[in-house]
């Protein structure tokens, strides 16, 4: 009984006296597993690619340090460059393919979700569904529905006498990339429209009740009311889009159209060019030290994405907010 | 903690006791990009092995052939790899031994079974060591519909004419697509195009040689003359061809929508069991009577050992067995259109497989173009044969154009080519 | 009343109406794309071969109905063991990433420290950065700890993976909680553990089922890593088992769409479970940041 409550007494000591001292213990043990696993499994692995990316690889295997030389071939080797150039322009293609189509088509669901229609669940859940799907899925079954062999895509635009618009989208140059963004406009979509109709969600009611009866249309409301508001929204929205661009697109062009981003590499993305130097295909042998330097560079490209949001739009965003 | 450590430890003790006496079993796996030969690995190839080594077991694991290269490179980086590994030929896996990943197998026995040509496609330059056994060789030539050629009586086309002849036939009859190619995929094009029907241009073995010993050049007539030919082949292609993938194309032709699919024998097994027609096989028509025919016999694949392996002997064990003429007869008949590369008698037992191998009487063999020492820089000359030769039939370049870029990609490494 | 009120009054029901209906014309012409592909794969699933190519469009009949894919699919699959091994991975790294990441979240919005805004750069770092970048280091890291081949390696580089954009997410949520509860809790004598897990943990709970759904999807669907680093059979997912699959088959079309029917199910169902806290969760603060 008194060992209990000398327990407490001093269990209670120690409290105090941890607060007094602002009290390390906690905060470390509330962090430890975060930073343990993350650094080890994430960040350690990234530094190993930087580090490899300064090297370059022997026949036998060894390697030695060439210091930034692998980045000069990269972007001044005219073989290299031209690869280099052309994927980081596809990618900025893609990304403005997205901030066209996925953003104000997103946003566009997300404002007519949050004007509460019956089955407004309904809708919501089953435009979500495609971001659920993995690209195995997805890449298969757009293949299929694109084919002209099973001519899905074909047979429906004929129906309504479109079918003379048909093309093979997804094999000519000048289609392939917008097709494969559409897909992943498709697939992705979901995730806009959530954060958007979230961020609608949580305008206060008595601001929207004002407007009306300042005799403002449901239009106008929109524009000068709602936007304005959730503008910082859509500017999460964009760097989430400029980064996935890099990250997640790869999988999908990956499954669609392979590693070379075929037709004469017009689909072929920084993800594509990065897995193919890093890990090679059929005679092309794998040069992790090249393909450290394509990702180094991914990596830096997304930096300065990131930076100039923070530093440009975010801040005027918010000061517009406030 | 310390109960685990007297476990194994008497354990080990055991073993140890044991050891001499009765051998350990192991458990091999394979690497390979097969993913398709499972099923013959599972239930005809293993029981086989097992049976006269009962002491190895052996595991199929195979990864699909768009992620071999990736996946294996990273378990040998991290030493994961399985103890014995496919190979792909030539300049695939050469690096993979100059690495110090696959072992050194040049004092294997069984190698004596193999020609030197087979060996050639896993050795060093020099010959001296090779580092897999030769498993197979795929023949490229041309699939038909037997049953669509009777139908409007047509024949095996011998020269470039008759076979544009027969396609004008079958396109004017209407009822099929004369060819069943797409663009998509890429490797078609410079697969079954490209380095299909090339060598009768290049005159097989003596054009590559040519190439790799600098006397060459892709820009001279015999290596755009195959572009010139696949350039008129889009006019007798699906619609819509260039988005038509790999699998479509099979689809097509089995379900009996197209007349003639430029092939590899390894399309066999799944066409026997697919298509509802007699089918048969022409090799790549010659460009004028008379002429020789040149066949791409392509070796394909082979097996190696992982030089990290904790179990080598039995690996070797292993490499020995698919080196005997009992492997060459097994595998060649459970994948009909995979040629054992063996010395070895033995018996083909399907008929469309029979009408490839025939060929290697008629005409003269060779390997694809780009596929040794051609391929070793940057650009890749073989990735860039993929994509020039798709472009050549999306008609975006022009087979000049596709053969000046090969040629300018391969001076800008090769030194051979750049005086 | 006059007539010129009762004809606005008309015009304007009328006017809510029309507009309810374009609404409706929109959301429903969206919802048919999205499903649509997924429909189709589901139908055609039931279908021969001959059916999938000739009708693709319509409804299995008998002449075409079908459930030999599946029959493949389970006889030559092992898909059970791939759902579990999913399941597994997918559930415990979702468990992990909630419960470290509300802790960091926790600590990094609730004291002041001196690392903390550091630490908080540090945390969003991973955001940004594709962590299949690091993937031989990761393998190389998996062989020292001897985890290659188990679903343990799979769930560390998730739980890693996954664990920025739920701090990230967390943190800013957190921010807005009002520090009044938690010093009545200081009062009471609660330990900043008990504070945590008994007081905010229960606060953040819709929030938690925000990062579930967002983290739960890479981790599901993902190729890459069970390729490399769990591809044994006896650790195989359900997703690198389809992909497998599907080159197995490439021309067997009936158990190519069968196996992606059945790799479709489990993400719907997991996806329910969370959805009804979703909204909530992302309204409560999540796009706050």
């Amino acid at each position: 009984m008194t060992e209990i409550v000398e327990q407490a007494i001093g269990r209670s000591r120690t409290a105090r006296r941890r607060r007094k001292t602002g009290g390390i213990t906690h905060i470390a043990v509330f962090l430890a597993p975060t930073v343990l696993i993350y650094s080890i499994f994430s960040i350690y692995p990234l530094i190993e690619s930087l580090r490899l990316s300064l090297f370059d690889g022997q026949p036998d295997g060894s390697a030695v340090w060439i210091g930034l030389g692998n980045y000069a071939t990269l972007l001044f080797d005219a073989n290299w460059a031209v690869r280099f150039w052309n994927a980081l322009w596809n990618n900025l293609i893609l990304f403005f393919i997205h901030m066209i189509v996925q953003n104000p088509l997103g946003l566009l669901l997300a404002a007519l979700l949050s004007l509460a229609p019956r089955f407004g669940g309904t809708y919501r859940t089953l435009i979500f569904v495609p971001t659920l799907l993995s690209v195995v899925i997805v890449g298969f079954v757009w293949e299929l529905i694109l084919s002209p062999l099973w001519g899905v895509a074909e047979g429906m635009m004929s129906a309504v006498g479109l079918g003379w618009l048909y093309a093979p989208w997804l094999g000519l140059e000048d289609s392939a990339l917008t097709a494969v963004s559409l897909i992943s406009v498709w697939q992705y979509v979901g995730i806009p429209m959530m954060l958007i109709y979230a961020a609608l969600l949580s305008i206060p009611d008595e601001l929207l009740d004002a407007a009306r009866v300042d005799g403002l249309s449901g239009f106008a409301i929109f524009w000068k009311i709602k936007l304005p508001l959730i503008l910082p929204t859509l500017g999460i929205v964009a760097i989430l889009t400029y980064i996935g661009n890099f990250t997640s697109a790869f999988d999908l062009i990956y499954s669609i159209q392979g590693v070379l981003g075929p037709p004469d590499y017009s689909t072929d993305i920084m993800g594509t060019l990065m897995f193919r130097t890093f890990f090679g295909q059929q005679t092309q042998i794998g040069d992790i030290h090249m393909g450290a330097t394509v990702a180094s560079m991914m990596f830096f490209i997304i930096l300065i994405g990131v930076t100039i949001y923070l530093l440009g739009v975010q801040r005027r965003l918010t000061r517009y907010e406030m | 903690m310390k109960h685990i450590m007297m476990k194994t430890t008497a354990t080990a003790a055991l073993c140890l006791a044991a050891g001499g006496a009765l051998a350990q079993e192991v458990t091999l796996t394979i690497e390979s990009w097969r993913a398709e030969d499972q099923a013959i690995w599972d239930d005809t190839l293993i029981p086989a092995f097992e049976e006269s080594h009962p002491d190895i077991n052996l595991e199929f694991t195979p990864t699909a052939p768009t992620e071999y290269n990736a996946a294996l490179n990273a378990r040998l980086e991290g030493g994961t790899a399985g103890d014995l590994i496919t190979c792909r030929s030539f300049d695939g896996s050469l690096p993979l031994f100059q690495r110090g990943q696959l072992a050194d197998i040049s004092d294997l026995e069984g190698l004596s079974n193999f020609p030197d040509f087979a060996k050639a496609a896993w050795s060093t330059d020099d010959g001296e060591s090779t580092f897999c056994v030769p498993m197979a060789s795929v023949i490229h030539g041309f699939i038909y519909n037997a049953d669509a050629f009777d139908e409007l009586g047509l024949e095996e086309p011998q020269t470039v004419e008759e076979f544009f002849a027969v396609l004008d036939a079958i396109k004017a009859d209407g009822t099929y697509i004369p060819l069943a190619m797409g663009s998509a995929d890429q490797w078609e094009a410079a697969t079954m195009a490209y380095t299909n029907i090339g060598p009768n241009y290049w005159k097989g073995e003596e054009g590559r040689q040519a190439l790799i010993e600098g006397e060459a050049k892709f820009t001279d007539e015999e290596f755009v003359a195959p572009y010139e030919q696949m350039a008129r082949w889009s006019d007798y292609m699906g619609s819509a061809y260039q988005a038509q993938s790999y699998s479509d194309s099979q689809n097509l032709f089995t379900l009996g929508r197209a007349a003639i699919y430029p092939a590899g024998s390894w399309e066999i097994t799944g066409f026997s069991d697919q298509a509802f027609f007699e089918m048969g096989a022409f090799p790549p028509p010659v460009p004028a009577e008379g002429d020789t025919c040149y066949i791409s016999d392509h070796t394909d694949i082979g097996i190696g050992m992982n030089a990290d392996t904790d179990h080598p002997e039995a690996a070797r064990t292993f490499l020995e067995w698919v080196a005997s003429a009992e492997f060459a007869a097994l595998y060649t008949n459970a994948l009909p259109g995979f040629f054992s590369l063996s010395n070895a008698e033995f018996e083909v037992e399907n008929p469309l497989a029979q009408e490839f191998i025939s060929f290697r009487e008629e005409c003269e063999s060779t390997v694809r173009v780009a596929s040794q020492i051609l391929s070793r820089g940057e650009p890749n000359t073989w990735n860039t044969m993929w994509v020039n030769s798709a472009n050549v039939l999306n008609d975006t370049m022009t087979p000049q154009e596709a053969a000046a870029d090969l040629q300018q990609g391969l001076e800008s490494w090769y030194e051979p080519q750049q005086d | 009343m006059s007539t010129v009120d009762t004809t606005r009054a008309r015009r304007g029901r009328m006017g809510r109406l029309g507009a309810a209906a374009g609404v409706h014309a929109v959301l429903l012409a969206y919802t048919i794309i999205a499903i649509f592909p997924v429909l189709i794969v589901v139908l055609n699933s039931f279908k021969n071969r001959r059916g999938i190519f000739t009708e693709p469009l319509a409804l299995p009949r008998t002449e075409t109905f079908s459930v030999e894919g599946y029959a493949t699919v389970l006889t030559e699959g092992n898909f059970l063991l791939y759902y579990s091994n999913s399941l597994i991975v997918t559930v415990v790294s979702l468990f992990l990433i909630l419960l470290f990441g509300a802790m960091a979240a926790h600590a990094l919005s609730e004291y002041r420290f001196k690392l903390n805004a550091l630490l908080g750069v540090y945390l969003i770092l991973g955001i940004m950065v594709p962590i299949r970048l690091g993937t031989v280091a990761i393998l190389q890291l998996m062989v020292d700890l001897s985890l290659v081949n188990t679903l343990i390696s799979l769930i560390l580089v998730y739980t890693a993976q996954g664990l920025p954009i739920a701090v990230f997410i967390l943190t800013e949520f957190m921010r807005t909680l009002s520090r009044d509860i938690k010093d009545c809790a200081r009062v009471d004598g609660l330990s900043e553990y008990r504070i945590f897990f008994e007081v905010v943990l229960p606060l953040v709970r819709p929030v938690l089922a925000t990062v579930a759904v967002f983290s739960m999807i890479p981790i599901w669907n993902d190729l890459w890593f069970p390729l490399i680093l769990a591809s044994s059979d006896a650790t195989k997912t359900v997703t690198l088992g389809v992909q497998q699959f599907i080159g197995q088959y490439t021309v067997n079309w009936s158990a190519v769409l069968a196996s992606l029917s059945i790799a479709i199910l489990p993400v719907l169902v997991l996806y329910a479970i969370f959805s009804r806290q979703l909204i909530s969760g992302i309204t409560a603060g999540a796009v706050k940041g």
